[in-house]
């Protein structure tokens, strides 16, 4: 299940490093929109509930605000880990274990963890 | 959906390790990670739940306290309490009592709460509850509830849980309030004890010290239900079934005319951590 996540994202680097000029509107760009999407759903992430994060409407304030991912998760495998189960890093977290207990699906944690890095 | 909430419920029930202290012990504590947690705040005013740690919260709150909402249901409880004959059911003819509720009765070897009384009570007294429609939870039946935690206003919660049965049952209902349920994971410590004032979007969590004494309360959303002054009153265990089903764990209804046993632990437990603090029934809420 990490593999498409990844490819895509090869890919999409690919196609930005052959055409510097072309606006990159790659697969990648679709599934951080797509992971934005889930991530405010009420419904589905509903990360807004605890954390702040760049665009976020009304957040709570219950975690730490998700900024500068990318730096603290060099490691994007890592990130989608604590997403899938953030119960093993921390067992009496009130992060909601979204794989684990089948909150979403493994496509839907791809596309999260995407646009998460991007943060 | 139902279905797969249950299923779920069931794998995710964790059981937790808590200690087996006293309850007076268990209170003290709790009091003070409160003491530690909200410094400014009054020990007495934790019964106005999230209006105690919240200034612009308290302003909405005081304001619809000036016309309390509660008043025409209350009065329609007191009615119903006199045409149901509830008061001869009762120690003191039903009135000021609520304070001492949830009691363990030895010679059931079970806990009793004060609903649960009163709908033995509509019984015995021979009332059809199904034609009435007096169910658990809401309507008229919690207005008659509502009505008899009015008349025990600014007496002290005094729970008692002596040794043997009854602490087991407090401690059944203990566990249920640190375990971890439903797919969403949390526990009621969770977001009443440890996340205590913080926000989930934009809803503020209320500190377990205090949620008892306004019980049974007059919410607006559950008002907005419906056309009678009846739709505002819950009882405590339908909003436990509410924060159940916020976290999508199962929500334990009553079967057969009697409350399920978790709940009424969970009832024991959960007041006996208001004790010291003053009725303050119904109080409203949004
Ligand atoms: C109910 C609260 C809650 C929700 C909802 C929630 N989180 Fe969290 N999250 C936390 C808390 C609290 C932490 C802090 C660490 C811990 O307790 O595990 C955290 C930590 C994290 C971390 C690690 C941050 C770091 O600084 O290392 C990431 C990444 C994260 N959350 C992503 C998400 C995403 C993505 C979602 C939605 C799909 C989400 N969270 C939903 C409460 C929540
Ligand atoms: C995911 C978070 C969450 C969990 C878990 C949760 N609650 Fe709540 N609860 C809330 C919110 C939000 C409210 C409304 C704001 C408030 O008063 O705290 C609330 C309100 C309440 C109230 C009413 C307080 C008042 O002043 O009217 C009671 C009582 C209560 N919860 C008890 C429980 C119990 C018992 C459990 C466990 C079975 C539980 N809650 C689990 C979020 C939660």
């Amino acid at each position: 299940m990490q593999k498409p996540a990844k490819l895509i994202f090869a890919a999409s680097a690919i196609a930005v490093l052959l055409s510097a000029t072309l606006v990159p509107v790659s697969a990648s760009a679709a599934s951080v929109e797509e992971g934005k999407k889930i991530a405010q759903d009420r419904k589905k992430g509903n990360c807004t509930a605890c954390h702040a994060y760049e665009g976020a409407n009304m957040p709570g304030n219950a975690a730490p605000p998700l900024v500068a991912m990318k730096a603290r998760y060099p490691d994007k495998a890592k990130l989608r880990a604590h997403i899938f189960d953030p119960t093993k890093a921390n067992p009496n977290t009130i992060m909601p274990p979204y794989g684990k207990h089948g909150i979403l699906s493994d496509k839907e944690i791809d596309a999260i963890t995407e646009w998460v890095h991007t943060l | 959906m139902k279905k797969l909430i249950i299923a779920i419920a069931a794998l995710a029930i964790a059981a937790p390790t808590v200690s087996q202290a006293s309850p007076q012990s268990d209170l003290n504590k709790m009091k003070r990670h409160f003491a530690k947690k909200f410094p400014g705040v009054k020990y007495q005013d934790y019964a106005n739940g999230i209006y105690a740690i919240s200034k612009s919260r308290r302003i909405e709150w005081e304001s619809m306290e000036e016309f309390p909402p509660y008043e025409p249901g209350v009065e329609i409880g007191k009615s119903l309490f006199k045409k149901y004959k509830v008061g001869k059911c009762f120690k003191n003819g039903g009135i000021g009592i609520k304070q001492n509720y949830p009691y363990y009765d030895g010679k059931s070897g079970k806990v009793r709460t004060l609903e649960g009384d009163l709908m033995a009570c509509l019984k015995r007294n021979g009332i059809n509850t199904k034609n009435e429609k007096l169910q658990f939870g809401k309507g008229k039946f919690a207005a008659i509830a509502a009505y008899m935690a009015f008349t025990s206003r600014d007496k002290t919660t005094k729970v008692k849980v002596p040794k043997g049965k009854a602490r087991r049952i407090y401690n059944k209902g203990k566990n249920f309030f640190y375990a971890k349920r439903g797919q969403l994971n949390f526990s009621c410590a969770d977001c009443h004890v440890y996340n205590a004032g913080v926000t989930l979007r934009t809803n503020l969590l209320s500190p377990v010290l205090g949620q008892t004494t306004h019980f049974p309360v007059y919410r607006k959303k559950w008002e907005a239900t419906g056309t009678s002054p009846l739709h505002g009153f819950g009882t405590i265990q339908r909003r436990y079934s509410g924060c159940n089903k916020m976290v999508r764990a199962k929500p334990l209804k009553p079967k057969g005319g009697k409350q399920n046993q978790s709940y009424v632990a969970l009832e024991y437990f959960h007041t006996y951590m208001s004790n010291g603090l003053k009725i303050n029934a119904p109080g409203v809420r949004q």
